[in-house]
Parts: C-alpha cells; sequence; structure tokens
C-alpha cells in the first residue's frame, strides 16, 4: 500500500534574472536539470518552480495503477521520489513492502563486462540478492534469447541484444511494489509483446504496479486505475479508461482555438474546406504520440461544395518556437488532387525513422489551386510528441535536435 | 517470497523532505553489502579486461616508478634513506601514497562516474565513494606483497610487528582518503572544478609527503605543520613495520593520526548532509 500525501517538489534556479528571460531560462535549466524540456506548476519570479504540487493519492495493495500527463506534468519527478532518487520538498510518502523502481533497463550495465557478469551487476543493483540472482539465471538467459552470446562483453552487443539482455533482468524482479517507466516498451515488437505479457503477468501476481507511459493501449490494457498529472498537479484518478478519454478530450480542447471545422479565421474562397485535422502513428495514438520510430501520419478530412479540380494540399509543421520542421506541397511530393462534391478523407504518410522530438507542434493547412487560395487555416492542429525510447535501446533519447531520424552507425 | 534489498517486507518506508542532520544509516548500509562487493569486483576487474598482462600490472607499475625514482636519483644525487635500500625505500612510500592517491581520486569523481546509476536508482550514496576506495585495495595488497619481497631480499626478516601495522598503516591512509574523498565528492557535484584541481593535488601532495625523502630531512621545528598530512604517519609507520627504521617523532604520528579521523568524520557528515540533492544537480 503506497501513501502519497501533499506531496511537493520544487526546484531552485538561480535568481536575479530579467522577467522576459525567466520562463527561457527555466526551461532551459530545467531541461538540464531533468534531461527534458517541461512546463512548471508555477513559476517564481525568484527562480524557484514546482515541478509537482500537492499531489496526494493512495495505492491499494496489488492495484495496477497507470500515471499519465504531458511532457513535464510531473510524472517522471513523482517517480523518482517514490525510487527515492530525489526527496520531495513538501509533504510524505508511506509505503509498505520491498519496492524496486526500473526508470531504464540496463542500469549500470558497463560495456566492457560480460553479458553473465552484467547480469550479477544489473540485478544487483536493482536489489536482487546474489543467490537470488544465481537461481534465476538460467531463466533470465533463457529470456533474453541471448544464450549464445552470455560470455562475450556486451560492446559487442547489438542494441536489440543489450535491450533483451537488459529487460531480462528486469523481468525477474520480485518486489511487492514495482514502479516502471514508459521506457519498458523497448526493442523490437515481438520482443514488446514478450514484454507486455510479462508485465501482465506480474500486474495479475497480486503485486502493487505503478506504471508511467505515452502509450494509452498499454496503459489501458495493463491498469486498472490511472491518475493524470498536469502542470504537476493531480488532475483526475479514476477508472483507467475514464481518465484516458478525459486526458484526450481535454487535450483536444487545449488546441489553439476549437476544431478545424468550426473555425472561422481561415482564408480562401471556401470552394472546399478542411473539416478536420489529426496526427496519428501506426500504434493508434492520435495527436499525442510518443516518440517512435513508427511512421507518422496527417490525416485531413476536406470537405468540397462542389467538384474542385487541381488542388496543391500544402501543410507546414511549426515547433513551439514557431519554427517551420517540416514542409509539404502534394505538388511536389505526390501530385495535384481533384476533388468531386462531398466529403474526401486524405492521409500524409511520413517517412518511417522520422520523429520531432518532444514537444508541442502547431500545423497550417492549405488548399491551393491555380486560381487562387480555396482554404488556409493557421495552427489547425496542435499536437504532441512524448518522450519515447526512440532508438529502441532502452534510453530516452537526448533531445536537442529538432528531429530525430531512425539511422545506424557503420564502419565504412 | 524472495529477499530484496532496498527494505524487509513488511518494513515502512518513509519518505519526506531531506532533515539537516540526519544520521548515517549504517543498517541500510549493511543490507547493501552485496552491492558493494558487486561495484568493487566491477571496478576491479574493468580495470584489467583486455590487458595483455592484467593484474600484473598491479606489481608492474609500482615497480616501474622505482626504477625511475631509482634513475634520477642515481644519475642526480641521493636522498638520505635512513640506511634502508633506496628502491625498497621508495616503493614502501610509494605504494602507501599511490593506494591514498587513487582511492581520493576515485571517490572524489564518484558521484560523476555514477551519474548514470545516481539519477536512475535508489542505493545508499555512500556506496559509490566507498567502493572507489575499497577497488583500490586489490592492488595495494598485491603491491604490499612485492614490497615485502623486496624488503626480504635486502635482508629484513619481517617480524611480528608487521601484523599489527601494516592494517593499521591501511586503515589510516583508506580514512584520510575516503574522508578527504568524500568532501570532494560532494563539493564536485555543485563546482565541478574540483574534479579538475584532483590531479593537481595528488601531485603536489606527492612531494609533501616523505615518499622520496625520509622525514628526518624535515626541521623538527615544522613537524607540527608537516604532520597535519596523513600520510606522513602512514608512510613513516609503514617503512617502521617493513625495514625497522626508527618511527618519526610521535606527536607528528599523533597528529597525523587525528587528521585522518577528522577528515572522515567530517567527510562522512557533510556528505550526509548534502547527498540528498545529488541526482538533482549532478
Amino acid at each position: 500500500m503506497i501513501r502519497i500525501e501533499n506531496i511537493g517538489k520544487r526546484y531552485r534556479l538561480g535568481g536575479g534574472v530579467r522577467h522576459d528571460t525567466l520562463r527561457d531560462l527555466i526551461s532551459h535549466r530545467a531541461g538540464r536539470l531533468l534531461g527534458r524540456g517541461r512546463e512548471s506548476a508555477e513559476d517564481t519570479p525568484s527562480g524557484e518552480f514546482w515541478a509537482l504540487k500537492d499531489v496526494t493519492f493512495d495505492v491499494e495493495e496489488g492495484e495496477v495503477v497507470g500515471i499519465i500527463g504531458r511532457n513535464g506534468a510531473g510524472k517522471s519527478t513523482l517517480l523518482k521520489i517514490l525510487s527515492r532518487i530525489t526527496p520531495p520538498t513538501e509533504g510524505r510518502i508511506r509505503l509498505k513492502g520491498r519496492i524496486a523502481s526500473l526508470l531504464e533497463v540496463g542500469t549500470g550495465f558497463h560495456p566492457e563486462l560480460t553479458g553473465r557478469e552484467n547480469i550479477f551487476m544489473n540485478g544487483s543493483i536493482l536489489g536482487m540478492r546474489r543467490a537470488e540472482i544465481r537461481a534465476k539465471l538460467d531463466e533470465i538467459i533463457a529470456f533474453s534469447e541471448v544464450e549464445k552470446f552470455i560470455d562475450m562483453p556486451v560492446k559487442h552487443y547489438s542494441s536489440g541484444m543489450y535491450v533483451r539482455l537488459a529487460f531480462a533482468v528486469a523481468a525477474h524482479l520480485e518486489p511487492e511494489i514495482l514502479v516502471v517507466d514508459e521506457v519498458l516498451a523497448v526493442g523490437d515488437i515481438a520482443f514488446q509483446r514478450k514484454c507486455m505479457g510479462k508485465m501482465n503477468d506480474v500486474a495479475r501476481g497480486g503485486r502493487t504496479v505503478l506504471f508511467v507511459s505515452h502509450n494509452m493501449p498499454a496503459v489501458s490494457s495493463l491498469t486498472s486505475k490511472a491518475v493524470l498529472l498536469d502542470g504537476g498537479r493531480l488532475v483526475k484518478q479514476d477508472h483507467t479508461d475514464e481518465v484516458i478519454r478525459w486526458y484526450l478530450r481535454e487535450m483536444r480542447d487545449k488546441s489553439p482555438s476549437t476544431r478545424v471545422i468550426d473555425r472561422t479565421d481561415r482564408d480562401g474562397d471556401g470552394r472546399a474546406r478542411i473539416v478536420d485535422i489529426f496526427v496519428d502513428d501506426q500504434e493508434g495514438n492520435v495527436n499525442i504520440l510518443p516518440l517512435s520510430k513508427s511512421p507518422k501520419r496527417i490525416n485531413i478530412e476536406i470537405d468540397a461544395e462542389d467538384c474542385v479540380a487541381e488542388i496543391n494540399i500544402a501543410i507546414s509543421i511549426f515547433n513551439s518556437d514557431r519554427r517551420r520542421i517540416v514542409w509539404t506541397e502534394s505538388s511536389l511530393s505526390t501530385d495535384l488532387f481533384t476533388f468531386e462534391k462531398g466529403r474526401h478523407k486524405l492521409r500524409i504518410d511520413l517517412a518511417r525513422g522520422f520523429s520531432p522530438t518532444p514537444g508541442e507542434y502547431f500545423v497550417n493547412a492549405a488548399l491551393i489551386s491555380s486560381g487562387g487560395m480555396v482554404d488556409y487555416v493557421a495552427d489547425a492542429l496542435k499536437f504532441s510528441i512524448e518522450t519515447g525510447d526512440f532508438f529502441g535501446r532502452g534510453r530516452l533519447p537526448n533531445t536537442t535536435s529538432e528531429v530525430l531520424v531512425d539511422h545506424t552507425w557503420n564502419i565504412a | 517470497m524472495t529477499p530484496q534489498q532496498t527494505a524487509r517486507s513488511g518494513t515502512e518506508i518513509v519518505i519526506e523532505p531531506p532533515r539537516q542532520l540526519g544520521a548515517i544509516n549504517w543498517r541500510e548500509l549493511w543490507e547493501f553489502r552485496e552491492l558493494l562487493q558487486q561495484m568493487v569486483w566491477r571496478d576491479v576487474t574493468v580495470r584489467y579486461k583486455q590487458t595483455a598482462l592484467g593484474i600484473a600490472w598491479a606489481v608492474l607499475s609500482p615497480l616501474i616508478m622505482v626504477a625511475i625514482f631509482a634513475l634520477i636519483f642515481g644519475l642526480w644525487g641521493r636522498l638520505p634513506t635512513n640506511g634502508v635500500p633506496a628502491p625498497a625505500f621508495f616503493l614502501a612510500g610509494l605504494i602507501a601514497y599511490n593506494f591514498f592517491a587513487s582511492a581520493l581520486a576515485g571517490s572524489a569523481n564518484s558521484m560523476l562516474s555514477q551519474r548514470g546509476l545516481l539519477t536512475k536508482i535508489y542505493f545508499p550514496r555512500l556506496i559509490a565513494p566507498l567502493s572507489a576506495t575499497v577497488a583500490q585495495l586489490v592492488d595495494l595488497l598485491i603491491a604490499l606483497a612485492v614490497v615485502q619481497a623486496l624488503a626480504l631480499y635486502y635482508g629484513f626478516v619481517p617480524g611480528w610487528r608487521l601484523l599489527w601495522v601494516v592494517p593499521l598503516c591501511v586503515l589510516w591512509a583508506w580514512a584520510a582518503a575516503l574522508g578527504l574523498g568524500l568532501w570532494l565528492a560532494a563539493l564536485n557535484v555543485h563546482y565541478r572544478d574540483v574534479g579538475q584541481l584532483v590531479p593537481f593535488l595528488t601531485r603536489v601532495w606527492l612531494f609533501a609527503s616523505p615518499v622520496i625523502y625520509p622525514v628526518s630531512m624535515i626541521p623538527a621545528k615544522w613537524h607540527w605543520l608537516y604532520g597535519l598530512n596523513p600520510m606522513v604517519g602512514v608512510i613513516e609507520w609503514l617503512r617502521w613495520g617493513l625495514f625497522h627504521t626508527a618511527p618519526p617523532p610521535s606527536p607528528v604520528l599523533w597528529l597525523s593520526m587525528l587528521v585522518s579521523v577528522v577528515l572522515l568524520v567530517t567527510g562522512l557528515w557533510y556528505f550526509r548532509r548534502t547527498e540528498h540533492a545529488f541526482a538533482d544537480l549532478v
């Protein structure tokens, strides 16, 4: 049982800064502190901000609880406090039972050590006794599917093998309370499924689990209860499906003004109009996408009042600094479109292995004919990319670049 | 149910804002002893992995240093060595000093080198600097065997005295290295400058210690100042144990030992006081 009472965490970021640049400074410094960009619950002129404030909830024994929220909502801070990596500034958490936390897989792996040696190293770090590791060694090695290379230094492993081995150790932990961060969704799809299966066993085995993820299907299949954090505060706790529904709705409500179909601040002659636009990926995430190689798609629905011919569709994606990171025009990459009267659905498939880095993005959309603008909506859509294990190596990439591109390094 | 290190079943854990003057949780430290062993084992293993000579380097590196010293002083002129053949004299001082310097550097850097662990998992933070110092003990013990062999070669028969002098010296140097290392490790988290300064510190300290010269070269009126260096006592006692040279004047010894104890106690106190913020700062 876990009782979380009025937990607050304040980060001090140094004072004496001009007010207009404070926000920049805070996001910059906080990004450095926390390894990712984040928004604050309360910015104060003295350079403090509350990453968490007044968070109170209970987790009963055997309950599996999901923690969801946008980037910077305070999820990671809460996990770090629960894992005793960083102390709270105020409040108190009481918990009973052995607790193990997995904020990443493969913590403490050393490239020079062999797979077998790293099992012992990593197991000890995760809180297993040596005797326990020895007893489970064969099982761990079998689960990892890297038996043949187990006595080879892990620096020679491929990233997939590395992640398998790391997860195999983590999967054999037997704590009473398990705190898991999203990075567990690592490796290839088949292995991910195996991990999810193992997580399901853990969840059903009467253990208390706290699970943070951006992967809504995973949260909804693994957990029965969820809490939603936003800006460092707990905004909702309920049955998982209810919380997810609420979260997705709220995200949509927070989009620039209103749904695109209701927007009146648009340009063009209106012969055809964009009535719906959203971004999704092949995993079924909509408008809140985890960082992954899964191809991202921009979906557009167009309503033509009459037949419109030779329409060029243009799309721009801007980041929160209002810098254009993607621009596409159908005439350039594909063709012009002709729409009969009625509704038409289109999809722009962006390349596999391309992703903007975590943050919020805005999409401008335009329908252009040779005679001029047919329809144009600025900020037609706001979507967000949440952090995730892009390279499938059990680590969250440091996201100082604007886009991530799938790639490998090879000796030429 | 299998045992876990993090907490015994049924134990209630309370997570609260840090108190300024929390005592060190010795019981928890004991619970994490296997992690300490594992980290020491990793440090030692990794140091000699993929080296052709492996652990033989623990013997070779002090011998090479001694050869260099012997060469320099052979060409350049001799310093008194209190009747002990120069190589044995240098080697005894050097291995004690090398242990101190590498344990100090290792522990001072431990919070940064273990950053990955620090920000991802809970363990008593003290384990990291502790393992960095203990990992140096392996090299020291091997080097001690070498210096004893050299002493035998020169005809110094080991006495019973060695049985308590050696452990005392090891403990003493370890306390000084860990104590100062804890201070530097904690400061290093806030000010990375510390990491830059440590190499200079250990080099200068070498010449402030009686490694290549005996304490008798220092005028008696400065002994009170000289004795502030814990390595003065360590090295002189070790030589006294190995070669039956006269121990240095006792006030220096006691001062030197007191400094070690003070460093360790204050180091533990300061580390304990600041450790809760480490994960947010590294």
